[in-house]
């Protein structure tokens, strides 16, 4: 059994370099073929009606006008209206029926003529008011997580030695800050909207599923339609984003199969824009009122939080311990939560909850800072010794990294101290993260054929990562070949069984799989070489087209050569990972990564400016650097999103969802994110710790960075993500009022 | 669509010609929807008046240079004939509107957003898709959004490759000021801006016109 490993740092033909996507000319002209994509002869496209009330009961459903409606082939409901449990609706969107046609046109006029009845109860949607929650009957009970680094005596009541504890640890702070902060729920908005096409050929179906899972989610398939999983096949090449909302078939991609039986004729059915808002995934939002004391430095010695937010009407809202973020103050009082809102249920948003935490908690550190009148950096750096991850010299490496590429020391004022352009004031802010990214088990085929070609086959996916373009280079780098001569085989479930994409686990798990089935394959076929050359087949090298022993390129042969010795059949060699309690030599879990930005916020306006901003983030050992930087990017611009643009807004009278048309929901454009520095850590203690995932960790401190560089330039704390112009107008109101 | 139940005999009661006569042609261009408007101008500016609907018909939509016979609904979008019909899908459907330039074509070499034309009114057009550009002769803003990673999902990246070369066809030194000025009609969800400024830079640089 071979001994996996990666090259040592420096040596490697392909692994850390800059290759551009294998798939990329296809993904710039179009020819990419996306789940929408998929057109097939005789297909029905099938349009969702969504409920128009927050909270209500459907009566009854009328479909006879629709299926009038020429081009109308079938109607399909998801609810009945006599089944008291299932005619109960909570959230505005949620399915009632849909109506497959022959186009567009006519399922749309289908769904427009169809009459349903309904009693409408009553609805709560805003949860930043928690007294407002609290009358309307909405809070669930509180978790409490109390840590102090004292305990009660032993006949003491705990919760007056709690009280008693606090008390004095205020009253030994030199700074105390009590704050509130919040950030509002965001969609997903995947510029693809959930669904599929589906198609039957006798009993055996075949699901183009937009998804992050194309190996978990067949059997989402197979059992309501009363079937196993071996006859669905789920088949998605390409992916028009997930971001962690994309894991199940839905109640919409079964609906979708049923009617394509039903009719004998595929089927596509993807949500339109307003539903696909509504009701296909949104992140928690997370409010916080808190109480800090620190030391004279700015280090925290305690910290008290009374926490809230909504995930819609079941789902679960950000958990009281992740904050403070990342850091672990000696003292902490934490309690949480949950309002339940008649909003669409939440679903995995990229770092769950990480952004949130971070945002309402790295915030408090600031104030801390701005309280004591000492530079933000230095009081992210005082606090480090208490971050939970053992992280704490990373962190300090990234730091100097960023204040340097940001030039931090020479811009930075106390805050609402620096100087005015007019109406502009300028700031900086910092936030630090942190995130597992550990791959997870999966499988692959790596087949070598005897004329030499290479393709490798997994059920595994692309959301945007480079996917295909990362498991080409780890195959082409171990059998010495150019990132070319590697054919990729994904987007199937009847491929091996891998990983779902989600939690930044995808190049990990890949990278995991594919070194192994390629070492195996190797090791093979060197043994078949050195024994055709009389040296041992452990001596030998695979490099640059040719295999050879080491320190001789000339004793060897061409990679051509060595795979006819294979004879009449192609390799092929299985690479399994399951993670154990053993680190693996290719792959570790656990990042840091720091953020800085710079902003203009002009007080006239109350707009907030992108000016600069730095990205410092460890990853291991990174594969391809290119996709890399853009995961990077990628998540400091939909950082920038959440802390500056986009929210769900809900109406309390209606209940209904205000911004759910691209229009309305607003996203930054390509002139709203101004200058981004990135700066990939890479020191050899990082290399050696092998592939850790990278989807999730930049995407956590823009929100904190942002909101920290808006109260630099201000002086004053806009509380609530995101910072419009309206939230800045408030909170310079607050300041004569405050003072 | 074999099995279409469409026929393209049914005419309807009115005589169109008399009601666009009568009302004016002007007056029906605003009172109508686009596809009406379209029919209205066609009214205006021939002896034989195209009669269309309300079922399907067939017609001829030059594509990519090539006359292409589709049959449409007056309803139909053109993004939803490329796609349907032609399997032309690099053109996506993303907003109502047009406001996220995803489905950006261009229509007798000016941008359009497909989804917000009828296809009827582009007979006698000529319609040019992503896929142009695509093919043995690369286009040099595909190229730079592949050298510079221009993409994630890549679900935007059709409509901002269009975007792109439609904008620099124009201001073929656009600087990278002026480059983030003039692009803000596309939206990408998964972040690609930086990468797509870094891809206008280097076709600026590279001096390629399409
Ligand atoms: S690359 Fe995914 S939306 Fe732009």
């Amino acid at each position: 059994m071979a001994e996996y490993s990666w090259p040592k740092q420096g040596t490697a033909a392909l692994l850390g370099s800059e290759q551009d996507r294998i798939d990329g000319v296809d993904k710039a002209t179009g020819a990419a073929k996306y789940s929408y994509d998929v057109v097939l002869d005789r297909m029905l496209i099938a349009k969702a009606l969504g409920c128009p009330h927050a909270h209500c009961k459907v009566k009854s459903i009328d479909v006879s006008a629709a299926k009038k409606v020429p081009g109308v082939v079938s109607i399909h409901l998801f609810i009945d209206p006599k089944d008291e449990k299932k005619s109960e609706i909570k959230w505005q969107g949620d399915p009632i029926a849909c109506v497959a046609a022959e186009t567009e046109g006519a399922a749309a006029e289908g769904v427009a003529a169809i009459e349903v009845a309904y009693e409408v109860l009553e609805h709560f949607v805003n949860e930043e008011f928690l007294a407002a929650a609290e009358r309307a009957g909405r809070v669930g009970k509180a978790g409490v997580n109390v840590e102090l680094e004292n305990e009660p005596s032993e006949n003491e009541d705990e919760d007056a030695f709690v009280e008693k504890e606090l008390k004095r640890l205020y009253d030994e702070s030199a700074a105390v800050v009590e704050g509130y902060y919040g950030i509002h729920a965001i969609t997903h908005m995947c510029l693809e909207p959930h669904g599929s096409t589906c198609a039957w050929q006798g009993d055996k179906l075949t699901a183009h599923l937009s998804t992050q899972s194309v190996s978990g989610t067949a059997g989402q398939f197979a059992s309501p339609l009363s079937m196993t999983a071996d006859d669905v096949t789920v088949h998605c090449d390409f992916i028009g984003g997930g971001f962690g909302s994309k894991f199940q078939a839905d109640e919409w991609g079964v609906a979708c199969a049923k009617i394509a039986k039903e009719t004998g004729r595929p089927v596509k059915l993807m949500l339109d824009r307003d539903l696909e808002l509504k009701v296909a995934g949104c992140r928690p939002s997370g409010f916080v009122k808190v109480k800090v004391g620190a030391d004279k430095d700015g280090v925290v010695k305690v910290w008290d939080s009374t926490q809230w937010g909504t995930g819609g009407d079941r789902g679960a809202a950000v958990d009281e311990k992740q904050i403070p973020y990342v850091f672990n103050p000696p003292n902490r009082r934490r309690s949480a939560v949950r309002v339940s809102t008649n909003t669409g249920p939440t679903r995995a948003w990229r770092a769950p909850n990480h952004p949130q935490a971070c945002a309402i908690s790295q915030t408090a550190y600031d104030d801390v800072a701005a309280k004591l009148g000492i530079d933000s950096y230095d009081v992210f750096l005082r606090n480090l010794p208490s971050v939970a991850n053992k992280k704490a010299d990373v962190y300090a490496a990234e730091m100097e990294i960023a204040a340097k590429l940001m030039d931090w020391k020479a811009k930075w004022h106390p805050h609402g101290k620096g100087p005015a352009e007019g109406s502009i004031v300028s700031g900086l802010g910092m936030a630090i993260h942190t995130w597992g990214g550990g791959a997870v088990a999966g499988s692959c085929t790596v087949k070598v054929h005897p004329d030499g070609g290479v393709e490798t086959f997994a059920g595994s996916q692309d959301l945007g990562t480079g996917t295909r373009t990362v498991m080409a280079m780890v195959v082409a780098e171990t059998f010495g070949l150019p990132l070319s001569a590697v054919k990729v085989n994904i987007g199937s479930s009847k491929y091996p069984q891998a990983n779902p994409s989600g939690g930044s686990i995808t190049v990990g798990s890949v990278s995991e799989t594919h070194r192994r089935a390629s070492q195996d394959a190797l090791a093979k076929i060197t043994a078949l070489v050195g024994e055709k050359l009389g040296v041992d087949g452990a001596a030998l090298v695979a490099r640059d087209g040719r295999i050879y022993v080491d320190g001789s390129p000339d004793k060897g042969v061409t990679w051509a050569q060595a795979c006819s010795l294979l004879g009449m059949n192609a390799l092929e060699v299985r690479g399994e990972y399951a993670p154990s309690s053993k680190r693996s030599p290719l792959s570790s879990s656990g990042v840091g990564g720091v953020q800085m930005a710079e902003v203009a916020v002009d007080r006239a306006t109350g707009v907030v400016k992108m000016k600069k901003f730095v990205a410092v983030q460890d990853m291991g050992l990174v594969i391809n650097r290119q996709t890399a930087k853009s995961q990077m990017y990628g998540g400091v611009i939909m950082g920038i999103a959440y802390a500056l643009f986009e929210e769900r807004i809900m109406d309390p009278a209606t209940g209904g969802f205000v911004n759910s048309q691209i229009a309305d929901y607003r996203l930054p454009r390509l002139g709203d994110i101004g200058e981004i520095v990135l700066e990939i850590y890479e020191p050899e203690s990082e290399y050696s710790r092998g592939v850790v995932g990278l989807g999730e960790p930049p995407v956590i401190s823009p929100g904190a960075a942002i909101s920290n560089a808006v109260a630099n330039a201000l002086g004053v704390r806009v509380p609530v993500l995101p910072i419009t112009p309206m939230r800045v107008f408030d909170a310079l109101e607050r300041v004569p009022k405050m003072a | 669509m074999k099995d279409s139940p469409y026929t393209n005999t049914s005419r309807g009661g009115f005589n169109r010609r008399e009601f666009l006569r009568g009302s004016g042609a002007a007056a029906a261009a605003t009172a109508l929807a686009n596809g009406a408007t379209a029919v209205a101008e066609a009214a205006e500016s021939s002896d034989t008046i195209p009669l269309y609907g309300p079922g399907l018909t067939k017609i001829t939509l030059n594509v990519n240079g090539q006359d292409r016979q589709v049959q449409v609904e007056p309803r139909m979008s053109l993004l939803e004939v490329l796609r349907n019909q032609l399997q032309l899908t690099g053109a996506k459907p993303v907003s109502v509107d047009g406001s996220s330039g995803a489905s950006s074509v261009w229509i007798d070499d000016k941008l359009a957003s497909a989804n917000t034309v009828l296809a009827l009114t582009c007979v006698g057009r000529k319609v040019r898709t992503v896929e142009s550009l695509g093919g043995h002769k690369l286009d040099a803003v595909p190229t730079a959004f592949l050298h510079e990673d221009g993409m994630q999902c890549g679900f935007c990246t059709p409509g901002f490759v269009v975007a792109v070369r439609a904008f620099l066809d124009k201001y073929p030194n656009a600087t990278e000021a002026e480059i983030r000025q003039g692009l803000n009609g596309n939206l990408c969800r998964c972040g690609t801006y930086a990468n797509v400024i870094q891809a206008c830079l280097e076709v600026v640089k590279g001096g390629v016109r399409g």
